[in-house]
């Protein structure tokens, strides 16, 4: 093998090739983060899931304990199946409460998992169905607007109600 | 009304069809080839050198300013919603995805697949290629093969600094000269960007276009008729159907890897 000098060049090429994708594998991906410890399937009902999608974390007091594993439609009770994978080395009573939270203002919508009382532990292949909805903009506005009305129907006949007496 | 007698038409397509039939046995010979070359890895090593470390520096240039106008014009359109720290999100994903292997691919066809087209239609056009026919050196083996795996080695690799080079940018004006916190900005990028769905398709694309251009540009050279005019014309069409194609096979991937 002759000029070396190309071979300095090119493997100098390569290496800062490799340390690109490298950088964008780690510092913009976070390759290390993705968790690849054992975890079991819980299986939750949910009324409506929002915009929950796929892979979303699901978290305990803030901390990641598992993904969602994939999201259904059960046509017997009309309501969202969402499979979730839990790590193995968290461990929930029987009678945990399910919500589905949003982070920040638009950010992603994940699941947030509360703890109950009970002594027996959750265990694969349950079912969870003491949950909490997403919470749909559009149903809150127009709570936010049909309480309104009803009070303002009731102070103007209030008021009504009280001009004669004076 | 020439061109609508049947015989015209008819030859322009037969012609055509013929034209495709010999590059897809040509593209069929070069991957064929890809132990051969690997064998002779000395060759494929100097064209990795002129094709990889001379595109370095436009990609690497390129890639910084796109960076910096995509966290400029990012932060003006993200700050109206209030969500400015979604800035790396923005700039890691466009760059990863798109404008990596795209603008890449693009500089790529510019910088290196013309002068591929240009060497060998000159080398075409000075009878080197039949002469080493005539010492029954195959030219596709000798000449073609090395560079085109050699372009797709480079091409990914190029791809990949670009992505980081611009998302060095994108931080640059961000966080150092807008002010962006910047563990927001690498925060939300690293929440956002997935190692195989975003970076793994963003190399496959990347990878794919490196085929195209290089394939193209040893197809035009070799295809070029052997004046001064034809090396020209062909070194031309390289460009302009590397381009197109890389375009078009774009919104072809793009469609394929991220539909659902």
């Amino acid at each position: 093998m002759e000029r070396s000098r190309n071979d300095l060049w090119v493997g100098l090429f390569v290496l800062i090739g490799a340390a690109a994708l490298v950088f964008l594998a780690l510092q913009s991906a976070n390759l290390l983060s993705f968790s690849l410890q054992p975890t079991y399937r819980v299986v939750a009902k949910f009324d409506n899931i929002g915009g929950l999608k796929r892979q979303a974390a699901v978290k305990s007091a803030g901390v990641v304990v598992g993904r969602v594993e994939s999201i259904a439609f059960d046509d017997k009770s009309y309501q969202a199946k969402v499979t979730l994978a839990l790590e193995n080395q968290y461990a929930f009573p029987k009678d945990s409460s399910l919500k589905i939270l949003t982070s920040g203002l638009l950010g992603e919508q994940y699941i947030g998992i509360e703890a109950g009382a009970d002594e027996k532990l959750m265990a694969a292949g349950d079912t969870i169905t003491t949950t909490q909805s997403a919470v749909v903009l559009e149903n809150l506005i127009g709570q936010f607007l049909y309480n309104k009305a009803a009070d303002g129907g009731a102070s103007g006949n209030a008021a009504k109600g009280t001009a004669p007496k004076k | 009304m020439n061109w609508l007698n049947p015989a015209v038409l008819g030859f322009a397509v037969r012609r055509k069809l013929a034209d495709l039939g010999h590059g897809a046995r040509l593209f069929w010979r070069l991957c064929a080839l890809f132990m051969a070359s690997m064998r002779r890895f000395g060759l494929v090593r100097d064209q990795i050198h002129f094709l990889g470390n001379y595109s370095l520096a436009i990609i690497g240039v390129s890639g910084l300013f796109v960076g910096f106008v995509l966290g400029l014009q990012g932060y003006y359109t993200l700050q109206r919603y209030g969500s400015s720290e979604a800035l790396g999100l923005l700039v890691a994903l466009s760059l990863v995805r798109e404008l990596g292997p795209v603008v890449t691919a693009l500089l790529f066809a510019g910088r290196a697949g013309t002068s591929l087209t240009a060497e060998i239609g000159l080398m075409k056009a000075g009878e080197q290629l039949s002469a080493m026919e005539m010492m029954a050196v195959d030219p596709v083996r000798r000449i073609l093969a090395p560079r085109f795996w050699a372009g797709i080695i480079a091409m990914p690799l190029l791809a990949a600094v670009f992505s980081a080079v611009g998302i060095l940018g994108g931080w640059a004006v961000g966080v150092l000269l807008i002010g962006v916190d910047p563990g927001a900005f690498w925060g939300q990028m690293q929440a956002g960007v997935d190692v195989w769905r975003d970076v793994g398709n963003g190399v496959v694309k990347s990878l794919v276009f490196g085929v195209t251009v290089t394939f193209i540009a040893l197809l035009q050279g070799y295809e070029a008729s052997p004046t001064p005019e034809g090396v020209s014309r062909a070194t031309t069409r390289t460009v302009v159907v590397a381009s197109l194609s890389v375009l078009a096979l774009d919104f072809i991937l793009t469609a394929m890897m991220f539909s659902i």
